[in-house]
């Protein structure tokens, strides 16, 4: 047995030094930062830090974080569903083109995103004079900044359900609708119950990744204290004003959604791996009906 | 209710799933779709369901032009090779599915859906399953429940695809028997799919062998067994011998006054349906006995004939008379065989070797 073991796995020494490594690596590069944050935040004591969160500019940035991510929540969870059934349940051309076209925005640098969009919407892009003459503004305001984090946020529900949708196969809505089931009597009583802990999950992974956003929507927004600052960018206005306990208190609020976000992220994920465990189970033994 | 199955045709990309296909099934009938994995059965069943659409041709259920009619209006109950139960429903939301998605007019009352939901899982014998969830069920008793919940809807055509194909063989026999018994009582049309021969003639009142989207022969099990129309069918449904014009001589040698060339012509017969002689006589081929052996009822007996090896099956009483022994030279008679040139059956003889040989 012993002799097995040692055959198989590597030696305790490379066990251990591969761990450590990489603990050391999480810790000074994970760890230690968002120590450091709360540290700084909590430098002058708890009634400074409460002091600069309760700042008007502050709370603005805070509800305009939560307003924008609440805004593009529903539409990426509208797209993401759409787009997973499409590329899971049907065949059609231009199939892999979608699944491409879904990677994009992991590829593109978020600033180059909201240039793109300045190109578009600005007052000197392809829609400027359009939106200028029927008094529309997109560009430094809030539709604009709603639409950089749509593009940054869009492909986490659909990766999500993509996979999880090509696994559990076409049965299930064939069988509902062979019963008489309509389009949407299908989709609300099959397919989203089927698919609700890994909409979560891609929602979760979303609403984060909305909340966190910098680059594009640092692009866009214009920077307008009280208006069209979110929190990312009201923590960087701050800390270039010298102002570090109202920086990192606001970045303490930004850090405690992450964490909140990894203890939500783990419980779905045990809740879809005791799923998945459950459909997986071996079967319990056969009952002969001898008694018919 | 009756379906119609005219001219239908379909492809996948250059694959061509279904060639021309005419069918009719008769309400009351349980006919089986049988063939080998990618001969279109399963294709077919769909298109019947309509879950996939044809290419050219028509579906018809009672005479009714039912091609483009969707399947939720098709008043057919499916069944699926690996069950697709509602995994986050209990076993009595499984069943009652079907009436409780029925327009607010038609949908029977909370209790009139318990009662039918519950008669339904008595009458497959799993009413004491009906809290469960599908993943606490085996096999066995998912297929039944989902059976359960396709008749829920009283569904006019039972169609089941590979219904028990993900079952073992003992599951297996018992529900075949069960879904027979079943069927008899409903008075519908049903069809299954199953590569299984023995399922297909235990089973069902008609096979329709299919090969390569086609039609190979369509008959009753005993028919498809004991006369088969084409060499596939021979092949496919059990064992069989094959002997060459060429090198078997007159056991292959057609009528000269048909004008057939005899070099090409095959003889097919079923090692049940050769005789063992230890005399030589008229039309016998010699052959020595290379392997005896005994499996549940039958003996079988490798024979070889000029280079080729043959399977003889004997039952036990006959070999206890014959006695052989590997090495032994013995005589082969044909009790039944038929010719075949090709894909075309050419003649068909049965001979009368008496009851004492």
């Amino acid at each position: 047995m012993n002799q097995i073991r040692t055959v198989n796995t590597e030696s305790r020494g490379v066990r251990w030094t591969l761990m450590a490594l990489a603990f050391a690596f999480l810790f000074f590069f994970l760890g230690l930062p968002l120590l450091s944050v709360f540290a700084e935040a909590f430098r002058q004591g708890f009634g400074p830090y409460w002091q600069a969160l309760a700042e008007p500019e502050t709370l603005a940035a805070i509800w305009l974080t939560v307003f924008v991510a609440l805004a593009v929540l529903p539409l990426n969870i509208l797209f993401g569903v759409a787009t997973a059934w499409a590329v899971a349940k049907f065949e059609f051309r231009g199939k892999s083109l979608l699944t491409t076209l879904l990677d994009l925005p992991f590829a593109v640098s978020p600033v180059v995103a909201g240039l793109l969009f300045i190109l578009i919407f600005g007052r000197q892009g392809w829609f400027g004079p359009w939106l200028a003459a029927h008094d529309i503004k997109i560009i430094f305001a809030l539709p604009g900044m709603i639409i950089a984090t749509m593009f940054i946020t869009v492909p986490y529900i659909a990766r999500e359900l993509i996979p999880l949708m090509q696994s559990q196969g076409k049965d299930e809505e064939e069988a509902a609708v062979s019963l008489g089931a309509s389009g949407w009597q299908m989709f609300w009583r099959v397919s989203l119950p089927n698919i609700k802990w890994g909409l979560l999950y891609g929602v979760i992974l979303s609403n984060a990744r909305a909340m966190g956003e910098f680059g594009a929507v640092s692009v866009v927004s214009g920077h307008i204290r009280g208006e069209t600052n979110t929190l990312p960018l009201h923590v960087e206005i701050l800390y270039n004003e010298y102002n570090s306990v109202g920086a990192f208190a606001a970045a303490s609020v930004l850090a405690l959604l992450a964490l909140v976000t990894l203890v939500a992220k783990t419980f779905v994920e045990w809740r879809m791996q005791k799923e998945t465990d459950m459909l997986n189970a071996v079967l319990p033994p056969e009952k002969t009906t001898a008694t018919n | 209710m009756s379906i119609e199955v005219k001219n239908i045709s379909k492809r996948f990309g250059n694959f061509v799933a279904l060639d021309n296909i005419s069918l009719e099934i008769p309400t009351g009938e349980l006919v089986a779709l049988l063939g080998p994995s990618g001969c279109g059965k399963t294709t077919l069943l769909r298109i019947i369901a309509g879950m996939e659409s044809a290419d050219t041709g028509q579906v018809l259920f009672h005479g009714e032009e039912a091609t483009h009619v969707h399947t939720r209006e098709r008043q057919v109950g499916f069944v699926f090779q690996h069950y697709a139960l509602f995994r986050h429903m209990s076993v009595f939301e499984n069943v009652a599915f079907g009436l409780r998605v029925k327009p607010r007019a038609e949908r029977p009352s909370e209790g009139e859906i318990r009662e039918r939901v519950m008669k339904l899982l008595k009458l497959v014998q799993l009413d004491w399953l009906a809290e469960r969830y599908p993943s606490q069920l085996s096999g066995g008793q998912r297929q039944r429940i989902a059976l359960a919940r396709a008749l829920a809807v009283e569904p006019k055509v039972l169609l089941l695809d590979e219904p028990f194909g993900a079952l073992d063989t003992q599951v297996r026999k018992e529900l075949r028997r069960w879904l027979r018994h079943l069927h008899d009582e409903m008075h519908i049309a049903s069809v299954f799919v199953t590569h299984d021969q023995e399922e297909a003639l235990e089973v069902a009142d008609r096979v329709v062998v299919m090969n390569k989207g086609h039609i190979e022969q369509l008959g009753t099990p005993d028919e498809v067994y004991s006369a088969p129309a084409t060499p596939f069918v021979y092949r496919f449904l059990g064992n069989v011998n094959v002997f060459h014009s060429r090198v078997h001589g007159q056991w292959a040698e057609v009528d000269r006054a048909a004008h057939v060339a005899k070099d090409d012509a095959l003889a097919f017969v079923r090692p049940h349906d050769i005789e063992i002689q230890r005399e030589s006589s008229a039309g016998a081929l010699s052959a020595s006995v290379l392997h005896v052996q005994a499996i549940g009822p039958l003996v079988r007996v490798e024979v070889e004939h000029q280079g080729e090896i043959f399977e003889v099956e004997l039952t036990r009483e006959r070999h206890n008379q014959l006695a052989l022994t590997a090495g032994e030279t013995v005589w082969l008679r044909p009790r039944n065989l038929r010719v075949f040139q090709g894909e075309q059956m050419v003649s068909s003889q049965t001979f009368d070797l008496g009851a004492g040989i």
